[in-house]
């Protein structure tokens, strides 16, 4: 297992004008691994994406990339390549000289960059676009340029940046299955930097969880969103109900004003935990039927399901059900052992609440006294 | 790259507020040039001919002297238009990587010398190249022998870098202001050192200010005749020579001469032009 990895980031920590970015951040990658660095803006995964890729040094710890560190090796000695946010393609060149680029630098015969250029432009499904000016491609045409010019020149990983970000919905799936595809085909390691969580979900073997510098959690995509490690992770990733509860003893658990069987042991005696209840994992029964009892305050058809805003005594749960229901309407809520999740308290317990509203961005976007911080770079 | 054929508004722009400049243009700029043209092509009897060009070039020593007044004209011109691009465009590169504080302050320091009369500018060299200027007199102050500095080539060039660096840096130093910087981080992801990062995307990228450039220091100093007078002595250059003949006056050789100039100067636009949509094209074969 230990020869395996391909990059590791020991005690990396990064502060900027004096305000910490990275905080002794630890984090290994394997080869061949699809791994995605998720968390808010400002929570420092693209910092940590370009101290990968050698345009910021860190101030303090080590990179180190098959066990030899490589701290002040300039971006163009190191083995990984990057697809930038905005793609970063140059309008002075076409297509194919795009794609060639990294290729002339190497100094290859003529005819090997040709027959390389050719190979990736199929790869990325571009053949006979080669003359074609960047400026005259849509968003992702110059998406699958970036990447083609990236793999050209075969790095051993490659770093992604928010590469899906520009483009609609139904394109952004596209491009997740098919970079997924050229992940396992190639064999080589990507390092994904996004916000989007189902992104994160769908495309990666292992998510790493950041906010505010630190990692949160790292997992497996069903790890993190069944396991989450504390409030934050469970608040980030889906939709999730987060209570204050008390460990009464092994397998009970008290939150809302009720005593429930759960699958957690290990806590201490009387310990106050975060408590989490997915939307989907509850089912709305006759009221007085369920251990809790509440009045739903807002229905929303979403397409697969209807989205209920219940207020159980003054806590608002989020439901998410296919049956109907009424605005108004009296309802019970039944919820299995298997499906509340216990977690320690941490630093986020106080900043998770009920839903009110669905963000804290959108409390924060109408309260005057929150200054806008800017996007991190 | 196809534009579209039709034309559509942007804006609720009209024809009607293009009518001050149109004025202004017929009479300042259309009229004179056609009072340039006639004269030049004025004959004896008011027909047209070609007359006060053969009268130019009808002797061989016609044909050498003025052979020589616009062959240095070129040639100064074209020193100070290359040691201008030398000095601007890393000072541009510099000043873009800046804080934008530094930036402002740089643009402002470069602004400084166009605040001053132009005229004023040229004159205060003399003092500082004279025989007993501020230059000679130093080198006499360390014992070392004077220098001959005013009155030669040299000095006609300093004046018309002095004078016409700005008008270098700004368009270049605007041009690569733009630049992405990712665009510099994502060669270096491709293996480009400095100097391939310098060489393959910032020179080709800042192209077009470049040519702005060139075509705004060359220009007014290959036509220039007050640097050539004040700081090279009997003005000899081509702009001089205009001069001289409408002050004789003899509008017909001034008229002439000027409009050989343009000519001139529009096929040295038409080649600068060539160059860089070439330098485009070689991009896209």
């Amino acid at each position: 297992m230990e020869k395996d990895i391909v990059i590791d980031l020991k005690n990396v920590s990064v502060a900027f004008d004096g305000e910490p970015v990275l905080k002794d951040l630890n984090l290994y990658i394997r080869n061949r691994e699809f791994i995605t660095l998720l968390g808010p803006s400002g929570c420092g995964k693209t910092t940590t994406l370009r101290i990968i890729a050698g345009f910021l040094e860190p101030d303090g710890g080590d990179v180190v990339f098959d066990g030899k560190s490589c701290l002040g090796l300039p971006p163009h000695k190191r083995p990984v390549n990057t697809i930038f946010q905005r793609y970063a393609l140059f309008p002075h060149l076409n297509v194919a000289k795009n794609v060639a680029f990294g290729l002339k630098l190497m100094r290859l015969p003529k005819d090997e960059i040709e027959a390389r250029v050719a190979e990736m432009l199929r790869l990325v499904s571009l053949k006979g676009f080669e003359r074609r000016t960047v400026a005259s491609l849509s968003g992702g045409q110059q998406q699958r340029v970036a990447i083609a010019r990236a793999l050209a020149i075969k790095p051993r990983v490659l770093l992604l940046d928010e590469p899906l970000g520009a483009l609609d919905l139904k394109l952004r799936k596209d491009m997740q299955m098919e970079l997924k595809n050229i992940q396992q085909q190639l064999g080589i390691t990507f390092i994904y930097v996004t916000h989007d969580q189902e992104e994160a979900l769908s495309m990666s073997d292992t998510i790493v969880v950041m906010d505010d510098g630190e990692i949160q959690q790292i997992g497996t995509p069903k790890d993190v969103y069944d396991e989450p490690k504390n409030a934050f992770v469970a608040d980030f990733i889906g939709e999730s109900n987060i209570l204050d509860g008390v460990m009464l003893g092994d397998y009970l658990v008290r939150f809302a004003g009720m005593t429930f069987r759960c699958v957690d042991k290990g806590f201490e005696r009387n310990e106050k935990v975060d408590v989490v209840v997915r939307p989907e994992d509850i089912v709305i029964v006759a009221p007085g039927a369920g251990v809790l009892q509440g009045v739903i305050t807002s229905a929303t058809f979403k397409g697969v399901h209807y989205e209920y805003i219940v207020d159980v005594q003054g806590f608002k749960w989020l439901i998410q059900s296919t049956e109907l229901h009424k605005a108004e309407d009296l309802i019970g809520l039944h919820i299995k052992p298997d499906e509340i999740h216990v977690m320690k308290k941490s630093k986020y317990s106080d900043e998770v609440g009920d839903y009110s509203s669905y963000s804290d961005e959108f409390d924060e976007l109408s309260n005057p006294n929150v200054e806008e911080d800017g996007e991190e770079e | 790259m196809n534009q579209p054929k039709k034309r559509e508004r942007i804006n609720d722009a009209t024809p009607a507020l293009n009518a001050p400049y149109l004025l202004w243009s017929l009479l300042f700029i259309v009229a004179p040039l056609a009072m340039v043209a006639v004269y030049a092509f004025l004959g004896q009897n008011n027909t047209f001919s070609l007359d006060v060009f053969r009268s130019l070039f009808a002797t061989a020593d016609g044909r050498r002297m003025w052979g020589k007044v616009f062959g240095d004209s070129l040639l100064y011109a074209l020193a100070a238009t290359v040691i201008c691009l030398g000095l601007a465009f890393p000072l541009a590169h510099f000043m873009a990587a800046g804080r934008a504080r530094a930036q402002r302050t740089m643009m402002m320091l470069i602004m400084v010398p166009m605040w001053m009369n132009f005229l004023i500018c040229t004159y205060s060299w003399r003092t500082i190249l004279e025989t007993h200027g501020v230059i000679n007199s130093f080198l006499s102050w360390l014992r070392l022998p004077g220098l001959k500095l005013l009155n030669t080539p040299g000095a006609v060039v300093l004046g018309m870098v002095y004078n016409y660096l700005p008008f270098m840096i700004l368009p270049v130093y605007s041009v690569m202001s733009k630049l992405n910087p990712s665009l510099v981080e994502a060669a270096q992801d491709l293996g480009a050192n400095r100097r391939a990062v310098l060489f393959r995307v910032t020179v080709p990228l800042s192209l077009p200010g470049v040519v702005s450039g060139i075509i705004m220091v060359f220009v007014p100093s290959v036509s220039t005749f007050y640097i050539s007078q004040k700081l090279g002595g009997k003005g000899s250059l081509i702009g001089d020579a205009i001069e001289a003949q409408f002050m004789v006056p003899d509008y017909g050789k001034g008229a002439a001469l000027s409009l050989i100039l343009m000519a001139i100067i529009l096929v040295c636009m038409m080649a600068m032009r060539r160059f860089s949509d070439g330098e485009e094209g070689s991009f896209i074969a």
